[in-house]
């Protein structure tokens, strides 16, 4: 990694490159004052983004998601926990349909999650996935993994992409890396540009499915603190996780699954410190002392 | 002065960072990697003595009958015996012609040697991204095929037609080889997808074409080629039996590259597939995109391997008539002034094959590290 002043002179420089650039370039504005849009007190709205009303989801026999019902409001952070196999990773797998549910409704920004590919391009361009083990494209470079959303779904040209892609770089605080292959940066500064290639493709909701847990201790910082700044622009989150440092910090309701249900969905104050059921009890009372 | 944390059983503390220094004398450049490969210790450099001695057994003995004794011109085997014990290559160079064009005739063999020569053009762009006018050229890899058919058949423009059957020797091979390969990789990239697809229908036939391909000797089908199909073609039909190979060893090369890519394939982990579809790529950008180019660069070793294969497969096109390299050295060992000089004519072509298939397998080695992006 690179040491603190030289990497913040880069981005500086970086910076006014790009707010040059988003000056000639109508879309690139739009990702610019996003960027600088003010930070949000913490109610979020009142338009519901996500429902989920009576969902179920079985692999072959195995019933993986029993009776799911969960409302998202716009610019929520839901923080989703539990222990390993409650599924809480297919559940969030689920909101873009890379997993399919066999009964009950998934709605995404008013439409209906189906086998349906209209539908499916609609959803997967308005919902960003981060994933655990990053997944970035071993062959293609840090920029040019941001800029394939762009160009080849959303249809932009590639120069405008470009200067998008920079733009989420830089805020994810690693424009210096855009020339390199993700086999020659960190396993932090990867998620951070899987983080900016999501954001490239400009969704309201943002997906991560345990970002930091294929991290190095002291990698994990880096990324949540990339997150937390997204959190600060008001874009929807969920995400599954273990730190709950960050669920305290950030999230606005926490949910706690175990074999498949919801058990417990509670604001974080009353989930850390009076949490209702057993189970969450005994979790919490697992995770946290030790 | 400063203990050694081992020493100190209360602790340490590094107080300066320490410099880096060079490495020992005689570790590094010519000196050290003598040492690091040939002289590493007693019986490595023993080995290495060995081997020395024994090549020079090898090319002592050898140069003479290759080189020093050799002859490299006279009317027949009989007058090589007369000038020096060795090679007779006399033979070669009488009948070089014949290795290279087959009984193309003498007039029009031009032409063939333009092809060859263009092939370098054609096919640079396509191999090679840093050609220069890439973009210009490719157009003219894509027209290439039509200028062959047309330069080597002729019957346009007013070139006389020549017939396939006149083709032979290297050029014969050189047909097949590159159109063979040039067919089948495509071909083969699209069985490997169908294989893999949902639709049962193309992932039956696909699996029906590659298993009968594969599980049928080359042998077989060139013959299907030359005898069975007239039986199945409407009387009168006239389908020319070079045409009729080349589909055959495309057919029988791309069933194997189908399950070479296809190996390439599944070692693509599916998380790639996630993250392509989470960014809304559909199935043909994520393959195109994403899960091919990756795929074609682990395949590279196997696709070669069977492109060096097919190469050498060529040679049994002599079981259905057709004269290639094989042909003509035995049409010059029946020739009386040369019988019996076996030796020296399938030494020549072997020759010919190991230049091909030893440059194919340089490029795929430059390739693969070209493309290497991964943990560097």
């Amino acid at each position: 990694m690179t040491p603190p002043s030289a990497s913040k002179k880069t981005v500086k420089k970086a910076a006014k490159k790009t707010a040059r650039k988003a000056a000639a370039k109508p879309v690139a504005k739009k990702a610019a004052i996003q960027k600088t849009a003010p930070k949000r007190a913490g109610k979020p709205g009142n338009r519901s983004v996500i429902k989920i009303d009576g969902m179920n989801k079985w692999y072959g026999n195995f019933h993986v998601l029993r009776d799911i019902n969960l409302q998202v409001y716009e610019g929520e952070r839901i923080v989703i926990c539990g222990p390993s196999g409650s599924g809480k990773s297919t559940l969030i797998r689920c909101i873009n349909r890379l997993e399919a549910h066999q009964k009950g409704d998934i709605i995404v920004n008013d439409t209906e999650l189906t086998s349906d590919l209209k539908n499916l391009e609609t959803i997967r361009k308005d919902v960003g996935m981060v994933f655990q083990s990053f997944n970035l494209f071993p062959h293609l470079t840090v920029l040019e993994n941001c800029t394939l959303g762009p160009i080849w779904v959303r249809k932009m040209p590639k120069a405008e992409a470009e200067a998008l892609a920079m733009e989420y770089l830089d805020r994810v605080r690693i424009p210096e890396q855009a020339g390199k292959y993700p086999g020659q940066l960190s396993g932090g500064q990867q998620q951070r540009v899987a983080i900016a290639r999501s954001l490239c493709m400009q969704p309201t909701i943002m997906l991560f499915d345990e970002p930091t847990s294929a991290l190095d201790p002291e990698m994990i910082k880096e990324v949540l603190d990339t997150m937390i700044e997204l959190a600060n622009t008001g874009m929807t989150m969920l995400v599954v996780t273990h730190e709950m440092g960050f669920a305290n910090k950030v999230a606005d309701r926490v949910i706690f699954m175990d074999e498949g249900q919801i058990v417990e969905e509670n604001d974080p104050k009353n989930f850390f410190n009076n949490p209702r059921s057993d189970r969450t009890k005994l979790f919490l009372s697992q995770i946290l002392n030790h | 002065m400063a203990s050694s944390p081992s020493q100190n059983a209360r602790g340490y503390v590094a107080t300066a960072s320490l410099p880096a220094l060079p490495p020992p004398v005689g570790t590094t450049g010519p000196v050290g990697w003598l040492r690091q490969n040939l002289f590493y210790n007693l019986t490595n450099s023993v080995l290495t003595l060995v081997i020395v001695w024994l090549l020079w057994l090898l090319v002592s003995s050898s140069s003479g009958w290759f080189v020093f004794d050799a002859v490299a011109q006279a009317g027949s085997k009989q007058e090589c015996l007369k000038i020096d014990s060795g090679a007779c290559w006399a033979v070669i160079g009488k009948r070089i012609e014949q290795f290279m064009f087959g009984f193309y005739p003498e007039a029009e063999r031009w032409r063939p040697l333009v092809c060859f020569f263009l092939l370098f053009a054609a096919i640079g762009p396509l191999l090679v991204p840093s050609f220069p006018a890439r973009r210009l050229m490719l157009w003219f890899s894509a027209f290439y095929p039509v200028l062959t058919a047309v330069l080597l058949l002729g019957g346009v423009f007013g070139l006389p037609p020549v017939k396939t059957a006149l083709f032979g020797g290297f050029m014969l091979t050189l047909i097949v080889g590159v159109t063979g390969i040039a067919a089948s990789l495509p071909l083969g990239i699209l069985l490997a997808l169908g294989r893999q697809s949902r639709l049962l229908a193309v992932r039956t036939l696909s699996i029906m074409f590659i298993e009968f391909m594969r599980g049928v000797p080359l042998i077989t089908l060139l013959f299907v080629a030359s005898t069975m199909l007239n039986y199945f073609l409407p009387p009168g039909t006239h389908f020319d039996l070079l045409l009729r190979v080349l589909i055959m060893v495309t057919f029988f090369s791309a069933a194997y590259v189908a399950e070479v890519i296809r190996g390439g394939l599944q070692a693509i982990p599916a998380g790639q597939y996630e993250a392509a579809q989470a960014i809304g790529l559909d199935y043909w950008q994520t393959t195109r995109l994403i899960t091919l180019p990756q795929a074609l660069k682990i395949s590279i070793p196997g696709i070669v391997n069977t492109f060096i294969g097919l190469y050498k497969d060529t040679t049994l096109v002599i079981v259905i008539g057709l004269l290639d390299p094989l042909g003509i050295g035995r049409a010059a060992l029946a020739d009386s002034n040369w019988n019996g000089l076996s030796n020296e004519i399938y030494l020549f072509v072997a020759l010919f094959f190991f230049v091909s298939c030893f440059a194919m397998s340089r490029y795929s080695l430059w390739l693969e590290k070209r493309l290497a992006t991964e943990h560097r």
